[in-house]
């Protein structure tokens, strides 16, 4: 059990800046994410895209931000729990009682959920009968490679994910790629070795081909795909991997009695606290009259919302505003010297 | 101005009049048009504004940009007509569009 002052979901800009007002002004908090690393969308969906609208940085990629949002907490040592899912939220005395997807615990009396669109999970097929086979032959990652050896995999997709499973399975398994185009959009490289390996033999290349149908009883058997040109092929394979990128998906928050409209919660805005005492939305995934999705609106959000988890994270004690130019309370926080 | 036509993967019709200078996706999304997630907010992050665009329409479109096709790779079904329709910005020309909106988005 992890009790802390403030829980923050989602490790996206506006957590992390929220996690660093709350140590600002001296509570605990802790990250949870279900990504494996930390960045929300601008790892994750742009991390070599520049951004132009961040107050004083007239340039950065989602990447530079994210590193700079790192530095800039690195003196508060935060805990955070990276591939973890927050499936249940629910009240307990003045607590909220936090559970994840791997059965980590917190209890905490302040909730700030900073999700962006919500989780990241994989895109998966189209087909509905690819269901009955995932996660037994149907994959939309590699967790074991060494399940493969020896077997036929066919592998679905165009990016560097489908790309370098695609080499790197050919060393030891039968390999078929397929993918909807003839454009691979994997680094240059990796797209050249893809088709040196389909020349040598080492990989079967299906361009303009996509997944219509899979077949089989207990296991997989067969699967058919269908050219652009209506062709329908049936392919014997063991396995299926397919690598379609990640979606962001609500999930469970909209399970946690929330006022949810069009996949965003509404907050006031002057805790941005929902309509759950203690439980706060930041960032993209809060709504409210004349709500902008930019980054800089999540750090506003964020630090207004840190503020409000002091009254229930220390009842006893007034919340002072100080500045960080001349606290020096802050600074020892911050771990620089004081003039 | 143009009078945008959304078909749903059921048929329905939303006609909408869309103003110049915003996307099919913001007129689908601002008019509650369903079927449209656009889950990043027309930065081409995402591939949940996915629509297909009727033959006689597609090559009168302005041509997809780069990235456009390589989110088009992970967007639900996609076709030989698939578009992203936050890349599709109004103008007179396109009154009389139609779009069709795929049953799912992910």
């Amino acid at each position: 059990m992890n009790k802390t002052d403030a829980l923050i979901i989602g490790a996206g800009p506006t957590g992390l800046f929220t996690a660093h007002q709350l140590k600002l002004i001296g509570l605990d908090c802790e990250i949870v994410d279900n990504l494996d690393k930390i960045g929300g969308q601008c790892i994750e969906l742009y991390p070599d895209k520049p951004i132009y609208d961040i107050p004083a940085v007239p340039e950065c990629t989602g990447e530079e931000l994210t590193n700079n949002l790192i530095n800039q907490i690195k003196p508060f040592n935060i805990k955070t729990h990276l591939s973890e899912r927050v499936d249940e939220v629910k009240k307990e005395g003045d607590n909220w009682f936090v559970k994840t997807n791997h059965g980590k615990i917190f209890l905490t009396p302040n909730v700030i959920i900073a999700g962006g669109v919500g989780s990241f999970e994989p895109r998966k097929f189209p087909v509905k009968e690819c269901e009955k086979f995932e996660n037994k032959s149907i994959y939309y990652s590699v967790k074991d490679k060494t399940v493969f050896e020896g077997k036929t995999v066919s592998i679905f997709g165009g990016g560097d994910s489908a790309l370098d499973w695609a080499v790197e399975l050919s060393k030891k398994s039968h390999v078929n790629l397929i993918h909807r185009r003839e454009d691979f959009r994997g680094a240059q490289a990796t797209v050249d070795k893809v088709h040196e390996l389909a020349k040598s033999g080492k990989i079967n290349l299906y361009t303009k081909y996509q997944l219509t149908n899979v077949v089989g009883e207990n296991n997989l058997e067969s699967i058919e795909i269908k050219h652009d040109s209506k062709e329908i092929k049936t392919i014997k394979t063991d396995f299926v991997l397919g690598f379609f990128g990640l979606i962001m998906q609500l999930g469970p928050i909209a399970e946690w009695g929330l006022n949810i409209d069009k996949k965003t919660v509404a907050v006031d805005t002057e805790k941005f606290e929902t309509n759950q005492k203690g439980i706060y939305a930041v960032g993209d995934i809060c709504s409210y009259p004349g709500k902008l999705k930019l980054i800089l609106s999540g750090f506003h959000e964020g630090a207004l919302a840190a503020r409000a988890c002091f009254k229930l994270a220390r009842p006893n004690e007034k919340y002072r505003f100080e500045f960080t130019t001349s606290s020096k309370t802050i600074k020892d926080r911050l771990g620089v010297k004081s003039d | 101005m143009a009078k945008i036509n959304y078909v749903t993967h059921d048929n329905q019709i939303y006609s909408v009049d869309v103003q110049n200078g915003l996307t099919v996706m913001e007129g689908a999304v601002q008019n509650d048009v369903p079927g449209i997630d656009a889950d990043c907010g027309g930065g081409m992050a995402c591939a949940t504004c996915h629509v297909y665009i009727s033959d006689d329409w597609f090559d009168k479109l302005p041509s997809k940009d780069d990235g456009e096709e390589d989110m088009l790779d992970m967007a639900f079904e996609p076709k030989k007509n698939s578009r992203l329709s936050c890349q599709i910005t109004i103008s007179d020309e396109l009154d009389g569009l139609i779009v069709n909106i795929p049953s799912k988005q992910s």
